[in-house]
């Protein structure tokens, strides 16, 4: 099997037959097997129509459309659609079916049994942590944030390699569409589908895509890479524009601080003495000193507070007020460092265990790098 | 059957109802027949054309036009202007009566499936129904509370008519009102109407009934969150 899991070459669509605009002029795009692509762009760029056409809900004015390599203007546009995963911003769920039925939708058009259906369906509500209790129910009885997981469910029903999303958490409040869709990266993460992904939020297009293709009029792309590149070296002014400002803590937004190196800061135990302690302060030139016992991170304490002691444990150590863990996005960091009174944000991986620190110096010295 | 009202008597004689009830069950059924069989045909035929005026909306116009054309003849001279082509029979009744069912059918058909989600339609294609899946399994279903709201309407509708086919003799009950108007006889007057009456509210109800039974979807409970 080729790497390129679909394959547009010289794709156009016209809407009007005397010669109007083109709603996508001239689209090349490869899209590689197990990545999600962006296309996102301003209205009227033909995001929507490009994603279409690889289903064949709009078909295509001229060019070829390769899905593994099998043309699909040779396929049946409905056997074509069964083994495509399709979501749209409004969902679209069945309104005249239960919850249960509008998944079992795909796998029914197919033909399978009884048996195999009811697996499935078992199976997506693990994946999807839905409760058992709204598989009976219809959609009108679900919340904005159900129905968009039951959609993207369905969609996944049959287990199609590919997926075609239409601002699939579009029509939510912010909070539950993060909450949408860091459980779909987790899901993609272990599924691998390769996923047509249509936004016009350039934020969403950053956090969810393997590989950004920004689209102008006519179904133009201006630049066709991944997120990480797009925001270092914008092919254009376009993109530029498009991309918006703050490039430099979006970058930030899409590493983790376990990609990185942490530094160093002061570390005491309970057991140290305290002249030790103040010595260690020093060192870093800091006026305070996490308290770490036995791997675990206890608080902090700072060189008044220990001048009046001899050892560190006759001090209780005051808790940070926020550290950030491996997880947490170097964005995520640097809010830490400029919200915190001694402006170094402390890492912490799983069980508060105590990791090093992270500056600002470190921190800007990863974006200009 | 000479009958009048005798001075004296009381306004309603529940002896001359109570010596005729086979006389009054046959005619109540064949209201029912009639109304039964006025309103499927009427689906019969409506339904196709429904479904021809929302694949191509230039047709629609002309079968509105024509079928509201049907409508606006006095139901009195549509029965009059049939009797010499079928005679004093039960298809003149029936045509007469399927005729005034077709507006009201068609438009609700149309305005039932022009009403299903463009969106809802646009996912299921997207999922691999075909054209006919679509209409049988989504887009006919979701229109249902809107045709079943013109089969209510038709159907009421013509329980009324029925009686004034009683001038070509197959008029159902309505043989007890023209009855009670010739002979100035008020209690067949009144056994006619109200017994006519009360099958249009029954029928009412029965299609109420019915259309909560198969759109158990709009009954929406309460929602919950998690």
């Amino acid at each position: 099997m080729s790497d390129v899991a679909i394959s547009l070459r010289h794709v156009s669509k016209r809407f009007s037959q005397n010669g109007g605009p083109a709603a996508v002029g001239d689209l090349t795009l490869d899209m590689r097997r197990g990545e999600t692509v962006v296309l996102v762009g301003p209205s009227g760029c033909g995001k929507t129509t490009t994603m279409k056409m690889i289903n064949r809900l709009v078909e295509p004015s001229s060019g070829t459309i390769e899905v593994d390599g099998t043309d699909i203007l040779k396929q049946n546009p409905v056997e074509l659609r069964r083994h495509i995963g399709y979501v749209i911003q409004s969902i679209g769920l069945l309104p005249h079916r239960t919850v249960r039925d509008n998944m079992a939708t795909v796998p029914k058009l197919v033909g399978w049994k009884e048996g195999r259906v009811e697996q499935r369906i078992d199976e997506l509500v693990e994946i999807f942590e839905l409760d058992r209790e709204l598989l009976e129910r219809y959609p009108a009885e679900l919340s904005g944030g159900q129905r968009q997981r039951v959609g993207v469910a369905r969609a996944l029903a049959v287990d199609p390699p590919v997926m075609l999303m239409d601002e699939p958490f579009g029509a939510v409040d912010p909070i539950v569409r993060e909450r949408l869709q860091d459980q779909f990266l987790h899901i993609q993460e272990e599924l691998r589908k390769t996923i047509v992904f249509v936004t016009h939020d350039i934020d969403e297009a950053i956090k969810m895509a393997d590989r950004i293709a920004i689209l102008n009029k006519g179904g133009v792309v201006e630049q066709y890479a991944p997120p990480e590149e797009i925001l270092r070296e914008p092919a254009n002014n376009f993109v530029k524009q498009f991309v918006g400002v703050e490039r430099g803590l979006k970058r930030l937004a899409l590493t983790n601080v376990s990609e990185i190196e942490v530094e160093e800061g002061p570390v005491v135990t309970s057991g140290t003495s305290s002249e030790d302690a103040l010595k260690e302060m020093e060192r870093f030139d800091f006026h305070w000193t996490a308290v770490v016992d036995e791997g675990e991170l206890k608080g902090w304490v700072d060189v008044p507070s220990v001048k009046r002691v001899r050892t560190v444990s006759e001090v209780e150590p005051r808790p940070f007020s926020a550290y950030v863990t491996e997880q947490s996005t170097l964005r995520e960091a640097l809010d830490s460092i400029v919200t915190s009174r001694t402006h170094v944000a402390v890492v912490a991986i799983e069980g508060q265990r105590y990791k090093g620190i992270l500056t600002l110096e470190r921190i800007s010295r990863e974006i200009l790098s | 059957m000479i009958v009048a009202q005798v001075e004296g008597a009381p306004f309603i004689q529940w002896s001359w109802v109570a010596d005729r009830t086979d006389v009054v069950l046959a005619k109540l059924l064949e209201h029912v027949q009639l109304t039964v069989i006025a309103v499927v045909i009427g689906l019969i035929i409506s339904f196709p054309l429904a479904l021809w005026a929302y694949r191509h909306k230039k047709v629609y116009p002309p079968i509105t036009v024509f079928t509201g054309l049907l409508y606006t003849i006095p139901s009195l001279a549509l029965f009059a202007l049939l009797v010499p082509y079928t005679g004093l029979s039960l298809e003149t009744a029936l045509i007469g009566l399927v005729s005034y069912t077709l507006l009201i059918l068609v438009r609700n058909i149309v305005a039932g499936l022009d009403g299903v989600p463009a969106d809802t339609k646009e996912a299921a294609l997207g999922l691999g129904f075909t054209k006919r899946q679509l209409l049988w399994r989504v887009e006919l279903p979701l229109a249902l509370p809107v045709i079943l709201a013109g089969i209510r309407v038709a159907t009421v509708t013509t329980i009324g008519l029925v009686t004034v086919a009683a001038f070509i003799g197959k008029g159902g009950l309505g043989y007890f009102i023209l009855l009670g108007f010739d002979r100035l006889f008020p209690t067949a007057l009144l056994l006619g109407s109200v017994l006519s009456m009360a099958f249009a509210v029954v029928v009412d109800g029965l299609l109420v009934w019915t259309e909560r039974l198969v759109t158990p979807w709009s009954r929406s409970r309460k929602l919950v969150t998690t």
